[in-house]
Formats: structure tokens, sequence, C-alpha cells
């Protein structure tokens, strides 16, 4: 997953923070401002200053796009290109991403806090890949001719679902807008995108290279805003024929009730999880702890699969806690643009507030403090990398979406009863496991129920790798041909033959 | 390579000629002289002078090659590469025969005689698509999971089949040279490839590029060579696994006979043809003229699903018969280096004498000839365009490939009927019909017995439609996903797990 860059030393000082060009509407292939000449500011987590201000969506704009979205689909040059020609287009955009890649790295750090270092060895090379990937895939679309009963030729024909209504989050956002933009535009959809608005400025760069690609306007809309305007009346839209979200499980729920006000939208939900990550009695303690750490602690805790419910066996708990909190209090935490940083800032101050709520309910309600804990004092919205053991099944820590770096240890024996207590949870998203005995991974892999298993690894992303959740994790799959199908409709012809001819 | 305004030069004074630089064998990344230190010459078929010598194959030669092959597949990087890096290779190649097109679009009139526009549109264009689009597929190739009864997590695996032995023919080289590689490469196999002796040229500039995209030693071995020695010591090879042909039917069966004289090989074979076409009394004659002409006279007559039997309906027998005749008449015979030439001459003597030996056999045999059928005079291996009418099912020109610009017509009232004759042959490449009735179009598209059938159009290609023939036309089908399984064998994994894991 780690892309082949190496972590590069930035020989930018942390002091200077370059002023992003972008901060328009992407409409039609045209940059405007908002219809009602709203801006809002993205701040820099760090500093916890405003970076710059961006035009903000009202509906207007998203009627707009909308409607250039609808108009590119019906009626521009873009359903009639052929597959292949929809598939280059895609590829020239991986390359302008990869060749964008310094830049794009710099503004994700700045705009989200994680570090630059991460952001072009992980962020970067996936969301080329993401592009690259599907780009392959447009020409290879099919559809089946079927020996049907009867004097008939008849067969499926996969056409795109029409007009999709993107909204991306903040966590990974050039990662996010590539894993939804790729599969949709292979498929032959037209797109309006409502970015997080902590992070709205690595979506319009790439939406100048989407411009200079040469996508036919209104293809890809973009507009930077908020949820609760431009957000919901975009996901209600009548003129939207699918919805895509990626965020929590409270919005997605209710972006499930909402969608169907203006017509019957194709939903699919990526949301949140509470993710169980086993750890055998055969563990290798170090290597677990190197794998649990990663699995909670990436992205400063900010990962949807996040592997925030250990369960250790008892039988190598003790080490296991000692050794997880003395990793997780090794980290450095600092400014994004620093090549030493391991841990950015939380994305906001709402964010660092609600994660520390945790952090305290966690103290309250028993659990044991190994790391962290305190307060961060200082500026930047940090907290501190925080470890929580003995914790209990209906602590509070132990069943909320924490999306932050705390980690809860939980101690297991029976392996029957980890699996029942791994799967009591609304969420399903994801679950890992460490052992070496082969029988045991089978049993546990099978038994879990969640949309991705990791068998000693965690957090492997690919675009070959299909990703989602079971139950209130999310509804359908993104990345590998899976992806691809969010965006198809498929429509079955019969034709009548005429008598005599062959079956 | 050559300076470019050299190329400059020869697309104006189309007398210029240059030498290509790469002569040698390519085997295990390397250019080399042949063990024997053999040359042959490869011939202009305009000029009838020799372009230059190249390195002749010998049995020594195909052992080193096969070797290299070998080795690089057992114990070389390519085989722990990632679908992902073997596409990454493949997108490289392509790019580079993009930017190279118009040399290597020159090379391919010098060497095979076909005027240079269409190389340049056909050939070269074509063959960066097949790369690309075997580039996407590399990372797609799936095998599954299924659900076995018992206590065991089952799956088949795709796994390429080791080291190929590939042998293309001279009427499209560099084409045959992508559907060839381009495969095999995504599907992770080896290669070692013998080109045609009337054209080895195109192909070692391809080999240059090889090297230059990355691909490690030995994955790519190319020679020159003849069918007689090198052809027939490769595909006995013992230490080859899978054997890919294209070329004539007599030496396919060849194939086939002795592959397996040293171990079961999988073989896959692209043979001759003598496809109909159906012009149906509803047809637009003027469309049909232009759609009969071109799939018959289209690079000069050589090619392997060249529409050489035209059953035209009675009805418009006599108007489409004068017709053809005058725009097959209008052919400009010329140097395929100069842009004015609408046919090249033949590949050589050999095949310019055997063509004129069926012309002969038709006359003699009682064919009415309306255009042509005069021996050429002049300088190149021409053939002039000719149309034979009242041609009879059991004629010599109605049954054998001719592989030259040598028109049948036929006449047929009864659609059922002509459905029979029509599949009254060995071969089974294709097959074309000509109708506004939609009845009619699954009615004969149904009843025709060959691997592609074209309606109201002709000779379209494209990496993403399979090809490939019934009955003695051949084994087995390149492009689409079909090609790339050629490629591929399936391993099935039965992994037993324990009693009371879920299924």
């Amino acid at each position: 997953m780690l892309g082949k860059t190496f972590m590069q030393k930035t020989t930018r000082s942390f002091g200077s923070r370059a002023v992003p060009k972008q901060t328009q509407l992407f409409i039609d292939g045209q940059w405007c401002n908002s219809v009602k000449g709203g801006t809002f500011e993205t701040i820099d987590p760090f500093t916890e200053e405003p970076i710059t201000q961006v035009q903000r969506a009202s509906r207007e704009d998203v009627d707009k796009a909308v409607l250039a979205a609808r108009i590119a689909f019906d009626h521009g040059p873009w359903r009639r290109m052929s597959a292949t020609d929809r598939g280059n287009l895609l590829y020239r955009l991986g390359e302008l991403v990869e060749k964008n890649a310094e830049e794009l790295a710099y503004l994700e750090a700045l705009d989200n806090g994680k570090p630059v270092s991460v952001a072009k060895a992980a962020d970067l090379p996936l969301t080329w890949n993401t592009y690259k990937y599907y780009g392959g895939w447009a020409n290879k679309i099919t559809g089946d001719t079927i020996p049907a009963p009867g004097n008939f030729h008849a067969y499926t024909r996969r056409e795109p679902v029409g007009v999709a209504a993107q909204i991306i989050p903040w966590n990974f956002p050039l990662l996010m807008q590539a894993w939804k933009l790729g599969p949709a535009l292979a498929a032959g959809c037209t797109v309006v995108m409502k970015t997080a608005e902590q992070t709205p400025l690595s979506a319009l760069k790439i939406a100048e290279l989407i411009k200079e690609a040469g996508f036919p306007d209104g293809v890809v809309n973009i507009l930077s805003g908020f949820g609760e305007d431009a957000g919901a009346y975009l996901s209600t839209h009548s003129d939207v024929d699918k919805v895509a979200f990626t965020g929590s499980t409270a919005v997605g729920l209710q972006i499930m009730r909402n969608s169907s006000l203006g017509g019957l939208k194709r939903v699919t939900l990526e949301l949140g999880g509470k993710s169980a990550n086993i750890i055998c009695e055969d563990a290798d303690v170090d290597m677990a702890v190197q794998q649990s750490h990663l699995g909670l602690f990436f992205n400063q805790g900010q990962c949807c699969i996040a592997g925030s419910r250990l369960f250790v066996h008892d039988k190598i708990y003790d080490e296991f806690a000692e050794k997880s909190a003395k990793f997780a209090s090794e980290a450095k935490l600092g400014d994004s643009q620093d090549a030493a940083t391991t841990q950015g800032p939380q994305v906001s101050k709402e964010q660092q507030d609600t994660v520390w709520g945790y952090i305290e309910k966690g103290k309250k309600e028993g659990a044991t403090l190994l790391a962290g804990g305190e307060k961060y004092d200082g500026k930047g919205y940090f907290v501190k990398p925080t470890v929580f053991a003995d914790v209990q099944d209906d602590m509070t820590i132990a069943k909320e979406e924490i999306f932050g770096p705390v980690m809860q240890i939980m101690k297991f024996s029976d392996y029957d009863d980890v699996i029942d207590r791994a799967n009591r949870s609304e969420y399903g998203l994801g679950a890992g496991v460490v052992t070496k005995d082969i029988g045991r991974a089978f049993h546990l892999t099978n038994g879990l129920r969640a949309g991705t298993v990791y068998v000693n690894c965690y957090d492997v992303f690919d675009p070959t790798l299909p990703f989602g959740g079971y139950k209130n994790s999310g509804i359908g799959r993104e990345n590998g041909p899976q992806g691809l199908d969010n965006y198809l409709e498929t429509k079955t012809v019969i034709m009548s033959r005429p008598d005599g001819s062959l079956p | 390579m050559l300076a470019r305004s050299s190329f400059r030069n020869s697309k104006r004074f189309f007398g210029t000629r240059m030498v290509p630089k790469q002569t040698q064998l390519f085997i295990g990344g390397e250019w080399v002289n042949s063990a024997n230190g053999d040359t042959f010459e490869t011939i202009n078929p305009y000029t009838e002078e020799p372009i230059t010598s190249v390195q002749r194959a010998s049995v020594e030669d195909v052992d080193r090659a096969v070797d290299a092959a070998r080795n690089a597949f057992d114990h070389g990087p390519w085989r722990r590469m990632s679908g992902t890096e073997r596409g990454d290779l493949l997108f490289k190649l392509a790019e580079l025969i993009k930017k190279n097109g118009e040399e290597l679009a020159h090379l391919e009139a010098l060497d095979n005689g076909k005027p240079i526009t269409l190389a340049k549109i056909v050939d070269v264009s074509n063959s960066y698509l097949t790369y690309k689009y075997y580039a996407g597929f590399a990372n797609k190739f799936v095998g599954d999971t299924i659900s076995a009864p018992g206590d065991f997590h089952a799956y088949t695996r795709k796994e390429p089949v080791g080291v190929a032995a590939q042998i293309i023919p001279w009427n499209v080289p560099m084409l045959m040279q992508a559907w060839k590689l381009a495969p095999a490469l995504a599907a992770g196999c080896t290669v070692v490839m013998k080109t045609a002796e009337q054209t080895p040229l195109s192909a070692l500039r391809v080999g240059e590029l090889i090297k230059e995209a990355g691909f490690p030693d030995g994955v790519v071995n190319i020679l020159s060579g003849f069918g007689e020695d090198a052809g027939a010591h490769l595909v006995r090879h013992p230490g080859v696994d899978k054997v890919a042909f294209t070329g004539s039917t007599e030496v396919g069966l060849d194939i086939m006979r002795n592959s397996s004289t040293s171990g079961l090989k999988r073989v896959t074979l692209e043979l001759g043809g003598k496809s109909p076409f159906i012009i149906c009394e509803d047809a637009n004659i003027e469309e049909s003229i232009q759609q009969a002409n071109f799939s018959l006279f289209f690079n000069s007559g050589q090619v392997c699903i060249a529409a050489s039997r035209l059953f035209v309906h009675e009805k418009i027998y006599d108007e489409f018969a004068e017709k053809s005749a005058k725009l097959a008449s209008k052919a400009v015979l010329g140097n395929g280096l100069d842009p004015n030439t609408t046919q090249g001459p033949q590949i050589s003597k050999e095949q310019q004498n055997k063509i004129w030996g069926y012309i002969q056999k038709g006359k003699q045999e009682g064919a009415s000839c309306l255009t042509g059928g005069e021996e050429y005079e002049g300088k190149g291996f021409f053939v002039k365009p000719t149309v034979f009418a009242d041609v009879q099912d059991d004629m010599t020109i109605a049954k054998e490939e001719i592989f030259g610009p040598v028109m049948q017509i036929l006449k047929f009232s009864d659609y059922e009927d002509v459905i029979k004759r029509a599949n009254n042959t060995d071969y089974g490449l294709g097959a074309g019909v000509i109708t506004n009735d939609i009845g009619r179009a699954f009615h004969l598209t149904n009843g025709l017995r060959a691997g592609t059938v074209f309606v109201n159009c002709y000779d379209i290609f494209d990496p993403t439609l399979p090809f490939g023939g019934y009955k003695n036309s051949g084994l087995g089908r390149e492009n689409g996903l079909e090609g790339l399984e050629n490629y591929l064998e399936t391993k099935t994994v039965i992994m037993s797990r324990p009693e009371g894991s879920l299924p």
C-alpha cells in the first residue's frame, strides 16, 4: 500500500505556506463564484488560522451544477464517446496527478493536517493508481448474450446510470475523490461532487487537471460547501440518478431516508466503523503491536476502518498492552510539512473536542489509561496518542466510533466467543486477525461479519480490492469491478428473430 | 535512431530509403548475432531489392532464447511483479510506440509494401491501442472463490502459463506482434517470438522499445528467421509451455501435429479463411460495393478474413458486378511510401506468382474476368486488382485461399441455401452480411459458422473484440478477455478449514 517513493525530506521550511490558487466552484467546465456570493474559510489545523476563503455552494449553485451534469449526460459528447476514449481521459488524468503529485501532497497536508511524507508515499500513488485502474476498465465493461428460450436474440447492455451526486469526506480527500470519480467516469456517468467543508482545496486542483486532461464541460462539477445546505439539497435533487456518500453513519442514514424525496435514487454509502482486530495467542507480539498500531493510529485515527477494538488473547495480553502503550507514546506530533512528524493534528477543533470527550468518558467509565489521556497544550488541534486497556464491551469507548488516536485494548480467551463479541456491533466495515495458525485464520475470517478482513496485515488499500461495509457501515462496495456496478444500469434487450433461424 | 530530418525527407521524396539500424537477434535483453553467423536479406517488394541483411536465428539461437525466457519466468523479477506493475510497463510500451509511430509506419511500409497512410492509421494505431488495452487488463483478471460442499476454503487462481512461443506472419507484422505480446505479457508469461522472414524489421524496432520501456531481460525475446528451421524447432522445444501461431492453415496443422513431440503444449492458431460476404436483395448497392471492395482488396488482399466469396442476390447481381469491377480498376498501384498509393505490391515474388496462378485457373475454369487478369509489367511484386464474376462454388478460386487482390462474385437467390453454401468450406474465420432487414440479419448471423460476422460493415478490428476461427481457420480467440485466457492456467486450491467454521 505505501508507495514506493521513500519519505523525502522537504526542503521547504515549514513556516512557509503558499496560498492555493483555486478557490472557486467548478461548474460546466468553468470556474465561477457562488450565486449568492458566499464564501467560507478553510482552516489550517496546525496553525488554527484560515488558509484561504473558498466559494461556498448554495442551493442555486447545486441547481446549476446538476443542470450542467444533466445536459452533459443527455446531450453532450460524453455519452457518445467510445469507452476507449473515456478510458484514455482517465489515464490522462492519472498521469497529470502523478505529474503534479508534489503540489497535491502539499495542499492535502496543509488542508487536512496529515504528514506530507505520508501524503506523498500513500495518498498520492493510491490516487493516481485509482484513476489509471478505472481508465483500464472503461472499455472492458461487458454485458452478456443470453441463450433464452424462444426465438429471441437476447442480451444485456450495461449503461451509465446518469447523473451521480457524490459527497466525499475530509479524512482522505484526494483518494476519496478518486474512488468516486474513477468508476463513475469509467462507466460514462456525469458527476456533481460536494467536497468536505474542512478540506476543499485539493479537489479544486484536481478539477484543474480534469479540465487540462480534456474532459468535456459538465462531465465533472465540483462544489465546495456544507452538508446541511448544499449536500442535503444535492442528495435529494430530482435530477440526480445516483447518490454516493462517504461519511458518518448518522448522515448516511439521513441520506438514505431523504434521498427518495425527489424520486427513487440508487444509493451507495461508505460509513463508520468500530472494527475488531483480534490478536491470537500465537501472534508474534512485536509484529502484532506494529500491525495494531498502524491499524488504529494511521491518519491520526481518522480512518473509517480503524481497528478500534483490539481483542487480545489473555496469554499475551499484558506484554501486548505494555508494548502498545510504549509504541504509541513514541509518536512525533508536529507540523505536517515537517518530515519528522509522524502524527499531525486532527482536522478541526470540533473533531479535537469530540475525541477529547471520548477520552474523558473512557477514564470516567473505568478503563485503564496506559498512555496519553492529557489534553494537548499548544497550537494545533492535536490529541496525544492515547491507549486504554481493560476496556469492557459495554463501555462507550468500546461501542462508539471515536475517529481519533485512541486505542482500546480488550481481553479474550475463547475464539468462538470473540467472534460473537466482534460481531456484536452495529458496524461491519473491517476486521483484523493476527495468527500463524491456518485453521484459526479461516475460522475467524469466515465468522467475522465485516466487509474487509485483514489477516496478519492492516490498512492494505488498492483500487483492485473491493471495500465497503456490512450492516450500518454501508451499502455497496467501492473499488474493483464492483465499484463500477454502482454506476451502471442493466438493460436487457430481447429481439424477436425469425422462425427457422438457429438458436 | 535516424535523425528526425531524414524522416521528413522520406515523407516528401519517397525515393529516399532509410536503412534500419536494428538487424540483430534480441535474446536475454541483449542484441546478438546468430550463433553460426548466418544472415538473410529482407526484400523491398516495391523495388525488388534487398533493404538490408538481418541475423538469421539458428536452432542454437532458439535454444538460447528459450533458455532466457525460461530463466526469466522461473527465476527472474517478472514472476514476482504485480499485475499493476506489468500493466505499467505495457503502458510505457504503448506510449513509446505512439511516440515513434512515424518511424514504425515507415519501416512497416518499406518491409511489407503496404501504403504508409494505412500503416499509420491501421497498423501503428491499432498496435498502440492493443498494448494499452492489455496494460489495463493486467491487474484485472481474477479467479473465483467457490462455495464448494464440505469444510473447505476453495478458490481458483489464474497463473501465467509459462514460456510462450509465438510465431507471427508478414501481412500485418506490427499488429500481429501486438496481438500476441500484449496478452502474454499482461498475463505474466515470457515470450520467444519468431517473426516472418519476409518482414523482420518493425518487430526489431519494437524490441528496442521493449528494452527502453524497462521490461526485465529475457521476458521478451525476438528472433528473425525461417519457419523450416527456427520456427519448427521453437514449437517443439521442451522448454516451451504454449504455442501461438498465425499463418497458413497448412503450417498450422503441421504445428498441431508436431508441437506435442516433446511434451503437451497448449496451442492456439489463427489460420486462413475463405470468408463469405452475403449481399442481400435489399442492400444499398453503392454502399455494398464500397464494403465489398474494402473487405477484399484491403492490404492488397493479404488479410486472413478477406471476404473472398461474394454471394450477391440475383436481383442486384448485374449492377453489383459491373460497379465492383469499375471500382476495383480505380486502384492506384505504387510505392507504399507514396501517400497517393492505394494498393501496394504483394509481399514477395512467391506470393505474386501464386496469385497469378489462381488468376489463370479462374480464367481456365470459366469464370468471367471483368477487370484485371493481366500480368503486371514493371518493377515490384504487383498484381492488378482482378474481379471474377459468374464464379461457381466448385471452382478453385471459390474454394482455395488466394491471399491477393482477386475478387470472386457468386450468385444466389435463396437465403437458406446461401447459408449452406457459405458454410460449405473447411474454413470459418469470418463472414459478412449486408441487409437492412432485422430478421434476415439474425437469420444469417446465427446460421453462419464463422468466428466473426460483420453486419453492414467489414474489417472492424479492435483489441476489445475477440477474433478467431471455426474449423480449419483456427483454434481459440485473440483479443478481449479471451485473448488473455490463452496465456493463463487455472489452479484450483482447496484448503481444509476447521469444523465449526462457517461456510
